[in-house]
């Protein structure tokens, strides 16, 4: 069953056309991943399959229900882990959750445990009633990370969950996504790292200048292009992933 | 535009505002009581009665007005800049249920609700200095929330259209300030050169400043035209905050 699809999906900024008529199919369960360079058009896609903005032209459905028609309705079935922290610094760690939470509708008696059995999850328990700019980078992330659970949603979106982290933080965040997987949870993710879409995703879409230049699995990717899936890049692409 | 979403935001905006009002609250508050001991008890010691009441009492109904005005521009220019630009607040409430015009219409209610809760700060001062003949006063409290709801479409607009946080104190010293003299709250405008009263006939400041003035005074039926005035104002300006900042948001 697909959660996503996406037909000649297209998003222009001005005359720069920064996705160029993609197609692609996500099926429920699976953990999908746009790999490619700033620039790509990976975060566009991205913002358009959780209805930030809609597409300049083409069809997209989330949960068999068209973007531009049934946004409200999608964003509710939806977790979202942007790329930037837009945490609230106006409100304490757990106040984050809990009135994140009341944009869904979800009242508070059942926020608030949820909310602390997220921290726990995300190893923040401790930094409940600590402002926000007293977090370190890596412990921001892990409260988006949870704060994208907070409506148990059906598909989880990750924009680079790992862009910026040191090794330690960004294994910690791997092996929870990894957990979430293995719970049933969709995912889709975008991301520059090689080894972050090797070890996470089971189809990856290699993207180049607003277009779809490959999706498949990472092994039949690798099988077919050789090496690994930096190889596989230079040998669709003609170019190197830049960092 | 969904007015339950759009609560959820001013939800938001309330707790945050809860927990932060004591620092903010004395501020907004301290300015108003300034301008009515200066120029009420000082000014005010030197100027004779205006229209047959003491001066410190003329000027005390605008000073609400003003106050009210000064509450929603700061929100919904400066307060709403920092949560699009700097915070990305709109990002992070973007990826939920909430879509941009239930945001929007939080924003103005939460402005208009400042505005209210200044504006009745000042009431309830101006009452303790006895400077209010009339109980009617508390009517004006209504006309404060359609007035803030003004305010804060002009201010959205105006930070739709601007080009940064810089140009802000353009619109504060060319548009606030001028209003602020002009409106009729330290002086009845007929004793200027006639344009300007007819400029003040375009600000919506004037009119409740009007409005205030002749509740407090007990007056009922006399601001009516500039009741009418202040609906079909905030009628008109009601599709440019939507229509500029989802381009402003989305660009």
């Amino acid at each position: 069953m697909n959660i996503v699809s996406a037909r000649g999906l297209t998003r222009d900024y001005g005359s720069l056309r920064a996705v160029d008529a993609i197609d692609f199919d996500i099926m429920k369960g699976e953990c999908f991943g746009f790999l490619g360079p700033n620039g790509a058009g990976k975060t566009s896609a991205m913002k358009s399959i959780y209805c930030f903005m809609c597409p300049t032209d083409g069809k997209v459905t989330v949960f068999d229900m068209d973007v531009t028609e049934h946004a409200s309705e999608i964003k509710a079935r939806i977790g979202v882990m942007p790329q930037e922290n837009n945490l609230d610094p106006d409100l304490s760690v757990l106040e984050n959750l809990v009135v994140y939470a009341r944009y869904f509708d979800i009242p508070k008696k059942e926020s608030l445990p949820k909310a602390w059995e997220l921290l726990g999850f995300v190893s923040l328990k401790d930094k409940a009633d600590v402002k926000i700019n007293q977090l370190s980078g890596g412990m921001k992330h892990r409260l988006l990370l949870a704060r994208s659970l907070m409506n148990n949603p059906d598909l989880l979106i990750l924009d680079e969950p790992t862009t910026g982290l040191d090794p330690h933080s960004r294994h910690s965040v791997w092996d929870m996504l990894n957990r979430l997987k293995a719970g049933g949870m969709t995912l889709i993710l975008t991301t520059h790292y090689m080894e972050e879409a090797e070890k996470l995703c089971d189809r990856v879409a290699i993207m180049d200048s607003g277009k779809i230049v490959a999706i498949d699995t990472p092994g039949n990717l690798m099988t077919a292009h050789g090496g690994n899936l930096e190889d596989v890049y230079l040998k669709l692409t003609g170019r190197r992933l830049e960092y | 535009m969904n007015i339950k979403r759009a609560f959820r935001v001013w939800q938001r905006h309330w707790t945050v505002y809860t927990k932060l009002y004591k620092s903010s609250f004395a501020l907004n508050f301290a300015e108003p009581v300034l301008y009515l001991t200066a120029m009420g008890f000082g000014l005010g010691a030197f100027v004779a009665d205006i229209k047959g009441v003491p001066y410190i009492n003329y000027i005390a109904p605008g000073i609400i007005a003003s106050s009210a005005m000064f509450a929603a521009v700061y929100e919904c220019t400066y307060s709403t800049y920092v949560r699009i630009t700097f915070q990305k607040t709109f990002d992070a409430i973007l990826a939920t249920p909430v879509n941009i015009d239930d945001l929007i219409a939080a924003e103005m209610i939460w402005g208009a609700t400042k505005s209210v809760i200044y504006g009745t700060t000042i009431i309830i001062v101006i009452a303790l200095f006895g400077l209010v003949a009339s109980p009617l006063i508390l009517l004006a409290v209504p006309l404060l929330f359609i007035t803030g709801l003004i305010f804060a479409e002009i201010s959205l607009i105006f930070v739709a259209k601007a080009p940064g946080i810089d140009s802000f104190n353009y619109f504060y010293t060319l548009f606030m300030t001028p209003m602020f003299l002009f409106s009729g709250i330290f002086f009845p405008l007929d004793g200027m050169p006639e344009v300007v009263a007819k400029i003040a006939w375009f600000t919506p400041l004037y009119h409740i400043v009007n409005v205030c003035r002749s509740f407090a005074a007990g007056e009922l039926a006399a601001p009516l035209y500039d009741i009418l005035w202040l609906l079909a104002v905030v009628a008109i300006l009601a599709p440019y905050p939507f229509r500029l900042m989802r381009k402003y948001i989305f660009k």
